[in-house]
């Protein structure tokens, strides 16, 4: 069942020629580039010229949710900074877009960092909703179940945009994740405070995941896969772990 | 689960589900903001029924105007409608204190007291007994030869309760709402207990906390369709009860209590968790809840409304690792019937928690300090990569695992950073 989509999802449209950046977040940058380098090489190919401000860092989710506003007034502060002067920014993390969509403004940041973080969009928004494309071009010859994050669900109310864009992929199998809209389990901080019951929902998550035979559990949120590709390595189980990007810009 | 999602689901499509939890929204959120001049217009209305209004500031106060009124009612025992605010009076042992039986005639709550335990859920207390443990604790407790079959369970329990209904000197109710302009109180059930509860013996008192008042009767309307639905899937409740003063010869009380509620009320994030009606659908949705019961939170309220009603309404700050017990998926605030924005209040929590004090140890505060001195330049951000990489490193190579990285690989593979960051990769390629 697809949740209504609210004003999250009105979006203008992308215009040729306008400033996309792409912002990496810190665990992407270390251990998921690939998610990343799909990400440019698929918006290079659609004719999205794509920038990568080199002074850009981390949103401050991490301290946000631990309940420490001040120092995550001062990242989304310098966040702004950062990508001022971007008509767009495009990101690997639906958890990272929905703290410079939402929780700027919830941390008490400056005006300008809350309306640069309106800028903020994770890729399969961006490419449905401001590109307006929804075949990429792309080949997977594979079955894939998809896990949609929670913030991306529910804070960037992202709909069907990922299951568009890959209903559109050739010889792609697309088989339904039971139980899609359950939390992964992830939770950033609560994953180490409380990893039992982290590990337990993680471990529903990737069963589902396994269940339906697919090779590919593939998400449009770094965050989560972070997460659920330690658990899947840590059982042995025959799951790969892939973004979005990383199928979109297969060919 | 799955499926009793899907028959709530089902039951929702029948109404406008959105629009009618937005109008909920507005009418609790009228209801709060006018909460004084509701409560009184409640009370004249109630007293100009023949009923007796009793103003409790704490739970203490309520349970001794409670226990005053059998005394004088010569009453030996109680029947108990459900009521959640009972169990934050612990009425149950302060009437045994006082020497009064207290009988709970609801199914769960009759199990759940005969087992010598709390409610684990604000609408099913009885959650996290499986029909073979009811029928062990009917077993040992009733005397009666074991049996698992729930229609025989509960003939025999409905059995036992008749007489104590007849033989009680008072009923209490909760009550679900309490109509300001009508001085009349509303109370759903699904067994027939609440009723019986409130007619059959001489005096009714029912308990409620202040934040139970609406305006109109009319806003039924709104209200009884939607609790229903984010309760228990149902279209209506079996048994809508509207209270309309004391049958003649007969008294009833209405002990309006605060027990911490002011406290939410006097905070203007927090006061939105006075809209919650008390359905249970934050509990049922939450993936943390379901994993641990409602037992693991530690007072009357669980879940997600748990979280961040207790700290506030307990009036400690030792409730203040509950916020954190939350990935803050959102599924909560998107079932709740009236719209309570939880994960914003839970985050709220986290904020408040670190500016007291209450939360955040020396190592946490150091961590996070670091962590954002790591983020405020590009320079310090490759430094804090190199070491973290180093970190993993050694922690891959160790035979012990300790602090964050040891919780994270007890059931997880330690992250691998790539050989080539995409920093590195991008400075490559321009």
């Amino acid at each position: 069942m697809q949740a209504e989509r609210g004003g999250m999802a009105d979006v203008r449209a992308y215009r040729r020629g306008e400033q996309v950046a792409i912002f990496v977040p810190c665990f992407v940058d270390v251990f998921a580039p690939q998610a990343a380098i799909a990400t440019v090489t698929l918006l290079e190919r659609l004719g999205v010229h794509v920038s990568y401000p080199a002074d850009q860092t981390c949103c401050g989710q991490p301290a946000h949710n631990a309940g420490f506003r001040p120092q995550a007034r001062a990242l989304a502060d310098r966040f702004a900074r950062t990508f001022a002067g971007f008509d767009w920014i495009v990101t690997m993390s639906g958890s990272c877009a929905a703290m410079a969509r939402a929780g700027f403004a919830e941390a008490g940041a400056s005006e300008s960092a809350v309306a640069i973080g309106a800028k903020v969009f994770d890729l399969a928004s961006f490419l449905i909703d401001a590109v307006g494309v929804t075949d990429v071009g792309a080949r997977f010859p594979h079955a894939v179940t998809y896990h949609e994050g929670c913030h991306a669900r529910r804070i960037l109310e992202s709909g069907d945009a990922p299951l568009r864009l890959l209903r559109a992929v050739r010889e792609l199998t697309l088989v339904e994740l039971p139980a899609a809209e359950e939390c992964c389990g992830f939770g950033g901080g609560f994953s180490v405070e409380f990893d039992r019951i982290s590990a337990s929902m993680g471990e529903a998550k990737c069963a589902n995941a396994l269940a339906t035979g697919a090779q590919y559990l593939v998400s449009g949120d770094s965050s989560c896969l972070l997460h659920l590709d330690g658990l899947v390595r840590q059982s042995g189980a025959a799951l790969t772990t892939l973004h979005l990007a990383e199928v979109l810009a297969a060919t | 689960m799955q499926r009793s999602l899907e028959h709530k689901r089902a039951a929702q499509a029948q109404v406008p589900w959105a629009a009618l939890r937005a109008q909920a929204h507005a009418l609790k959120k009228d209801a709060i903001e006018h909460l004084g001049s509701l409560l009184a217009e409640f009370e004249r209305n109630f007293i100009a029924r023949g009923g007796t209004v009793i103003w409790a500031r704490t739970a203490d106060e309520a349970a001794e105007r409670f226990i005053r009124i059998c005394r004088d009612a010569g009453a030996e025992s109680v029947v108990k409608g459900k009521s959640m605010l009972s169990e934050e009076l612990e009425l149950n042992e302060r009437l045994r204190v006082a020497g009064i039986a207290a009988v709970e005639t609801d199914l769960g709550e009759f199990i759940v007291q005969l087992a010598g335990q709390k409610p684990t859920h604000v609408i099913a207390p009885a959650a996290h007994l499986s029909r073979q443990d009811v029928g062990r604790i009917f077993e040992r407790e009733l005397k009666m030869p074991y049996c698992d079959d729930p229609q025989k369970l509960s003939l025999a329990a409905r059995t036992l309760l008749r007489e104590r209904y007849l033989k009680a000197g008072v009923g209490m109710t909760g009550v679900n709402f309490a109509i300001a302009e009508s001085g009349t109180l509303v109370v759903v059930e699904n067994e027939g207990n609440g009723g019986l509860s409130a007619s059959v013996p001489p005096v009714h008192i029912a308990i409620m906390g202040i934040e139970k008042v609406i305006r109109r009767v009319a806003d039924l309307d709104v209200f009884l369709p939607l609790l229903a639905r984010a309760g228990t899937g149902q279209k209506i409740t079996t048994y809508t009860h509207h209270f309309l003063g004391p049958e003649p010869g007969k008294r009833q009380y209405c002990i309006i209590v605060d027990a911490g509620r002011t406290n939410l009320l006097a905070d203007p994030v927090l006061r939105e968790s006075l809209y919650c009606i008390r359905c249970g659908a934050c509990m049922n949705v939450c993936p943390v809840y379901r994993r641990v019961g409602g037992g693991a939170y530690g007072w009357v309220y669980p879940g997600p409304i748990g979280a961040v009603v207790t700290g506030a309404m307990l009036g400690t700050q030792e409730a203040s690792d509950l916020p954190y017990a939350s990935t803050l998926c959102g599924a909560c605030k998107e079932e709740c019937p009236v719209a309570i924005d939880l994960p914003r209040q839970l985050l709220y929590l986290r904020a408040s928690a670190v500016e007291s004090g209450a939360k955040g140890g020396a190592l946490e505060r150091s961590a996070i300090r670091r962590f954002a001195a790591a983020m405020s330049d590009a320079k310090a951000y490759q430094r804090a990569v190199s070491l973290l990489r180093t970190a993993l490193a050694i922690g891959a190579a160790l035979p012990i695992r300790f602090g964050a990285l040891g919780r994270w690989m007890r059931a997880r593979a330690i992250p691998k950073p790539a050989r080539q960051s995409f920093r590195e990769w991008w400075a490559r390629r321009s």
